[in-house]
């Protein structure tokens, strides 16, 4: 005797995820998911981004790469809180660990929360965390045929971040062939050009993150906690 | 990869789906899978069977119907099945305004569940083992 189901196999993690969800929102934080394969710049990104942001966005990091060579004395430094997941070599972030780092997270006094995901470029598209925004970090030397390679994480996400663009030259990376493979499975994509080593359009990266925090309801505020 | 949570994943779905159903065994699971989803076929069902013994799932055989990712082209609408990486072509006009559809799909469709037996129904309402359902 058949059944009819139609359910997402990951379907517990996505109530956990929207139960993060529901605490982000609550706490007037918007969170973003930072995925790419190791090297790419997502910690640079994350400092670059902590660095720049408007007043008005106090930024946490959690993070999930065990290879990160995040410095604690650097973000101190920024007074920017991190709390550090040990993923036990998993592939991927899940939405439970996310719910057990937000606990050791100052969620009253941040408004944007970036996690940094763990290096990979397939595992992690899969899994949600509750974050409003998720973004690909890609970079030059890794070639302009990564969308390509990698649709399923390329499409899962709503931003694409090119970083080491400095190095454009060097690796005669070609921007169209690398655009069109992301219009592919998303036309409408934003794609951002960043050098986090020079600077170079971080601006507007910044800018375009800014704009997607929703500052927080009052009567949703005091549901905090 | 992740098979691991997956296979719960699967497990969880399909047990909760048979505990409303009235708490029989599941004989056959029926999963839609895109062929751009990372997900390997054969081991999942190899731990599938690991973790589904002693569950209302034990020995249920897990059935994949793989998705076809489709490359749409805007020009001249031509429409072929691709996998990874993607042509970056149109191979009939050589176009490069292209548009992928589906081959993302990760769900439970159905479950198989073993027949009722004859004599339970009859009478719907009498109070059955397995269906207490909460927790
Ligand atoms: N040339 C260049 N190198 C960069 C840039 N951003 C990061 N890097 C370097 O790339 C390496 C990996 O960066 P990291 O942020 O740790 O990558 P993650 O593993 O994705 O977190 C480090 O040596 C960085 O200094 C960039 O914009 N240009
Ligand atoms: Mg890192
Ligand atoms: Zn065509």
């Amino acid at each position: 005797m058949k059944v009819q189901v139609v359910k997402a196999i990951l379907a517990s993690n996505d109530e956990v995820a929207q139960e993060n969800r529901a605490a982000f929102d609550a706490n007037g934080i918007l969170a973003l998911n930072v995925m790419a394969s190791p090297g790419a710049g997502k910690t640079s990104l994350i400092l670059a981004t902590s660095q720049r942001l408007p007043a008005h966005l106090r930024p946490a990091v959690i993070e999930g790469d065990l290879a990160s060579s995040i410095d604690a004395d650097t973000l101190a430094a920024h007074h920017i809180p991190v709390v550090q997941i040990n993923t036990g070599g998993n592939c991927h972030l899940d939405a439970p660990m996310i719910r057990s780092a937000m606990p050791h997270l100052p969620l009253a006094d941040i408004e944007l929360l970036m996690v940094e995901n763990v290096g990979n470029l397939v595992c992690p598209a899969n899994f949600a965390l509750g974050t409003h925004l998720s973004i690909v970090v890609a970079s030059v030397p890794e070639g302009h045929d990564k969308p390509y390679k990698y649709p399923g994480m390329f499409s899962a996400v709503d931003a694409v971040v090119l970083n080491k663009a400095d190095l454009k030259e060097v690796f005669e990376f070609d921007l169209d062939f690398f655009r069109r493979g992301i219009e592919m499975l998303k036309p409408s994509m934003p794609l951002f050009e960043v050098s986090c080593r020079t600077g170079a359009g971080l601006d507007a990266w910044v800018h375009w993150l800014a704009t997607q925090y929703q500052p927080v309801a009052p009567a949703a505020a005091s549901v905090a906690q | 990869m992740h098979e691991l949570p997956v296979t719960q994943g699967i497990l969880s779905v399909a047990i909760e789906a048979a505990e409303q159903a009235g708490g029989r065994r599941i004989v056959a699971i029926d999963l839609v899978i895109g062929t751009l989803s990372s997900i390997v076929d054969d081991s999942v069902q190899f731990y599938f069977d690991i973790l589904s013994r002693g569950t209302l799932a034990d020995g249920a055989v897990l059935r994949f119907r793989r998705e076809p990712a489709i490359l749409v082209c805007w020009d001249c609408d031509y429409r072929t099945q691709v996998v990874a990486p993607l042509p970056a072509l149109c191979s009939a006009c050589g176009s490069t305004r292209l548009i992928l559809r589906d081959g993302q799909e990760f769900f439970v469709e159905a479950i198989e569940i073993e027949e009722p037996p004859p004599e339970e129904s009859n009478n719907e309402s009498s109070s059955r083992q397995g269906n207490s359902g909460e927790q």
